[in-house]
């Protein structure tokens, strides 16, 4: 049958366009800055990230905005995770210590020699343990793009194995793993489609193997690390949910999505929330609580981001007073 | 150093609801923009707001038009008698030799004014178009209205350059042209007109459809804002009676229709006994063909668009969906999964992808052919709708509950060649879904239809889109896209679907005579 998806880029992109057309008023657009608030992955993956920076963006995904009951009458969720290179993953577990295991903050790490994955396996592997055993919650890897150009399909599908299986901690659990597609390199979207597939495909198989069941270990795939352009667009995300979505009508599994790169303002957080809304409503049973679409949750939708969640703040201020505040009234992280 | 343990204040219930609210749907989002509205219109003939002359007995004085998602009566028009047709038609004559003679480069000014002028009360043309005609406000104001700006500015730019479309030959107008238009395009469907007629140098004599006059009569505002010189073009309102009387006038030299075949056939019928010029756009059943080999989910984007757009009720629709029996259960998912997504409901309302049927009429015409579907063993399929809910009940939201005309775009499986919904125009969001094998039997099936109109082809194969697009009798064919449309691109039918071109170069040829 349709062992190979292909997309079509113009009708794409045109459909992509019809999701920023809907007009998001009132209560609906709350919701939506709300629901966007606790979907961020607030990340800072820099050179000159220090482990005071890494306590600020704990902080600051704990409690997006230590003024929210006095301006807004009520407290807004936390975000869902930070996302920082594995040297610094120890300091936000301890940061985040006393934590919820499961409702609150989650820590992500960056790993397999993020960002460009041009190591040897055996280093990204190690990467992923050390980070997986100081305690991250997630791992995001990134794929050998050289390899997936080239055509070395099966080496791309085996290295996602080998790292998923790198995330299993010593009780049997895994930790989430995101496999970062770095879209921005494989330009076209019949790549992005057939990278999407291929990862989908190979975490299914480590999770079988360990006797993972039901819906999955709820891994994610990822369209960028941010440091190359373009990052998320929103083509691309269509794309990804697209192949999310015939994965779960084949099979019943759930797989998570993040954007990553590129979302700084409210307004584009909206948009794909729109997206995410329009395409995968799916009526999962379990989700009812959202519509029947998992990916209206945290547990399967991310926003890859570092600037956005500010705007957010500052939208969701502006809609309940009326007020645009100042930009230095909302703490950087 | 102490640690300071960091806790959230919130619950983890914010999310939670923010996540069921988002689900539950947008809040509304009217077009706020109010439209005044005379309660009376006249005809708009040699320049003037006429009153309707008293004709003998049924069919003087006015009828109502209304809001056919509320069925709120937003005006009355004339009924135009044999008497204004002629006073029209006079008006048109007399303003004839002046216009013709008028060099292209002015007859330009004008167009490009009026095409202006479009632009600039666009909005408040939307919203009329949508108030009288039901279709999304989405559609009127970002296809309907920038394409009737786009014919304007098209054909002023012909205006002057007519010597070079017809090279070596002499183009003179044609005359007087009586045209009569459809419903679901009001203001389009004026402006595919008067445009190229006007850039032309031939005067106008135009009905507008009965139930949707108001834009068109909007139209004659600003062509009177733009000084057009009187009597250019007339407008004379009413219902097929006033239409008849104005294609069968002896005065008119071009007939221009879009409509229904079965008018269409009468039409030619009275143009034929006395020579005029003729160009009819009528009826489709227009199919997509759409391969093993297909981009699938921009494919289903395509086709679903193609059959909802409008309601339904496009001429073009592809309403026949030829799929590769390889992939049928998989197209038939998607189309489902793709079709629960779109939102019927209040025409006014942004995000409303799916407004109100027309007419009554035109609503116990699509339900007649949808009780037939299933009488002759085909199984509908309303995607989005819940058990026991009725397909043309009303949608739930702002609106006045039980008024209004809906229909929820659906489609059936399971259809033949030989079933009446898959031979026969429903002009509605129905589709027919049909499979074949191989592509020389995609092309039999799909060219075996009395019309000819539009065509989708859907595959990833370049070499396979020419091969099929060449074989498909159809006047347009669109290759993994849907209806586009554009000033410079020629649309018109095969066979049973009409003649002539409206649009583009060819478009101009049925108003010149050429010398």
């Amino acid at each position: 049958m349709h062992a190979r998806p292909t997309v079509d880029a113009v009708m794409a992109a045109e459909r992509a366009a019809t999701f920023t057309k809907r007009s998001i008023k009132a209560s609906a657009k709350l919701a939506g800055l709300t629901l966007a608030v606790s979907m961020v992955d607030l990340t800072t993956l820099e050179g000159k990230d220090s482990p005071e920076k890494a306590r600020s963006l704990c902080r600051k995904a704990v409690r997006p905005w230590e003024r929210d009951v006095d301006v807004l009458g009520e407290a807004l969720p936390h975000a869902a995770a930070v996302c920082v290179y594995p040297a610094m993953v120890r300091v936000c577990v301890d940061e985040l210590r006393g934590r919820d295991p499961d409702a609150g903050v989650k820590v992500a790490s960056v790993a397999t020699g993020f960002p460009s994955g041009q190591f040897p396996l055996e280093v990204r592997l190690a990467d992923t343990r050390r980070a997986v055993a100081d305690g991250a919650d997630e791992i995001d890897m990134v794929i050998s793009r050289g390899a997936f150009l080239a055509g070395r399909l099966d080496e791309v599908a085996e290295e996602i194995r080998e790292v998923k299986r790198a995330c299993r901690r010593g009780d049997g659990s895994f930790a989430h793993l995101k496999v970062i597609l770095e879209t921005g390199e494989l330009e076209t979207l019949d790549h992005v489609r057939r990278a999407s597939d291929l990862a989908i495909r190979a975490m299914a198989e480590v999770d079988e193997e360990a006797g993972v069941g039901g819906v999955g270990t709820a891994d994610f795939i990822k369209t960028s690390t941010g440091k190359v352009q373009p990052a998320a667009t929103m083509p691309v995300t269509l794309v990804m949910l697209e192949a999310i979505r015939d994965w779960y009508l084949e099979t019943g599994r759930l797989v998570g999505m993040k954007p990553a790169g590129g979302i700084r303002t409210a307004k584009q957080a909206l948009h794909y929330l729109v997206m995410v809304k329009e395409t995968m409503n799916l009526g999962v049973a379990g989700f009812e609580h959202a519509g029947g679409n998992p990916w209206l949750t945290p547990a399967y939708f991310r926003f890859g981001a570092s600037t956005l969640l500010n705007d957010l703040l500052r939208q969701i201020a502006w809609l309940k007073t009326g007020k645009y505040q100042a930009g230095y009234d909302f703490a950087e992280a | 150093m102490g640690r300071i343990t960091v806790t959230s204040p919130s619950s983890p219930s914010a999310a939670t609801r923010a996540a069921s609210d988002w689900a539950n749907g947008y809040a509304p989002a009217p077009e706020t923009v109010k439209v005044a509205i005379k309660p009376r219109h006249g005809h708009f003939i040699a320049g003037r707001w006429v009153l309707p002359k008293a004709g003998r007995g049924e069919g003087s004085g006015y009828f109502p038009t209304i809001n056919p998602a509320t069925e709120a009566v937003l005006s009355e028009v004339a009924q135009g008698t044999e008497k204004d047709v002629d006073a029209a038609v006079s008006a048109a004559r007399k303003a004839l030799p002046a216009w013709a003679g008028l060099p292209g480069v002015e007859r330009a000014k004008y167009l490009y004014r009026i095409a202006r002028r479009v632009q600039e009360r666009s909005r408040e043309l939307a919203v009329l178009e949508t108030l009288d005609s039901g279709k999304p406000i989405k559609e009127s104001r970002d296809v309907d209205v920038p394409l009737v700006a786009a014919h304007f500015f098209y054909h002023a730019g012909w205006a002057d350059k007519l010597a070079f479309a017809f090279p070596g030959r002499t183009p003179r107008p044609v005359g007087v042209c009586a045209q009569v238009i459809p419903w679901n395009f009001p203001l389009l469907m004026a402006a595919w007109k008067i445009a190229p007629a006007l850039a032309c140098g031939n005067t106008v004599v135009l009905k507008p459809a009965e139930t949707t006059p108001l834009t068109a009569l909007r139209l004659a505002e600003i062509l009177e804002e733009c000084a057009l010189p009187a009597g250019v073009v007339n407008l004379v309102t009413g219902d097929g009676r006033t239409g008849a009387a104005l294609a069968c006038h002896a005065g008119v030299d071009k007939v221009a229709f879009t409509g229904s075949t079965d008018v269409g056939k009468k039409i030619a019928r009275a143009a034929a006994a006395r020579g005029t010029k003729l160009t009819l756009e009528l009826g489709g059943k227009s199919p997509h063909i759409i391969f093993e080999d297909a981009s699938l989910d921009q494919a289903i984007e395509g086709i679903v668009a193609g059959i909802y757009f409008n309601q339904g009720e496009v001429c073009c629709a592809g309403s026949r969906l030829f799929v590769q029996e390889s992939i049928v259960d998989t197209v038939v998912r998607k189309l489902e999964g793709r079709m629960a997504s779109l939102r019927v409901g209040d025409p006014m309302d942004k995000n409303t992808d799916v407004g109100a049927v027309n007419s009554r009429q035109q609503l116990e015409t699509i339900r007649r052919y949808m009780a037939l579907g299933g009488a002759e063993g085909a199984t509908l399929h309303v995607p989005g709708a819940h058990a026991g809910d009725d397909p043309f009940g009303p949608p739930t939201n702002t609106l006045p509950r039980g008024a209004g005309f809906w229909c929820r775009p659906c489609f059936f499986t399971g259809v033949q060649p030989s079933h009446t919904i898959a031979r026969e125009e429903i002009f509605g969001p129905v589709l027919s879904v049909l499979t074949f094998r191989t592509p020389e039997e995609a092309i039999q099936r799909a060219n075996n239809t009395p019309y000819g109109l539009a065509a989708g082809v859907w595959t990833d194969k370049g070499s396979k889109i020419f091969d099929i697009a060449a074989k498909l009798k159809a006047g347009v064919v669109w290759c993994n896209t849907y209806n586009k449309f554009d000033p410079a691109s020629p649309f018109g039918g095969y066979k049973e679907s009409g003649f002539g071109r409206e649009g583009g170069v060819q478009g101009l040829r049925a108003y010149v005579v050429l010398e």
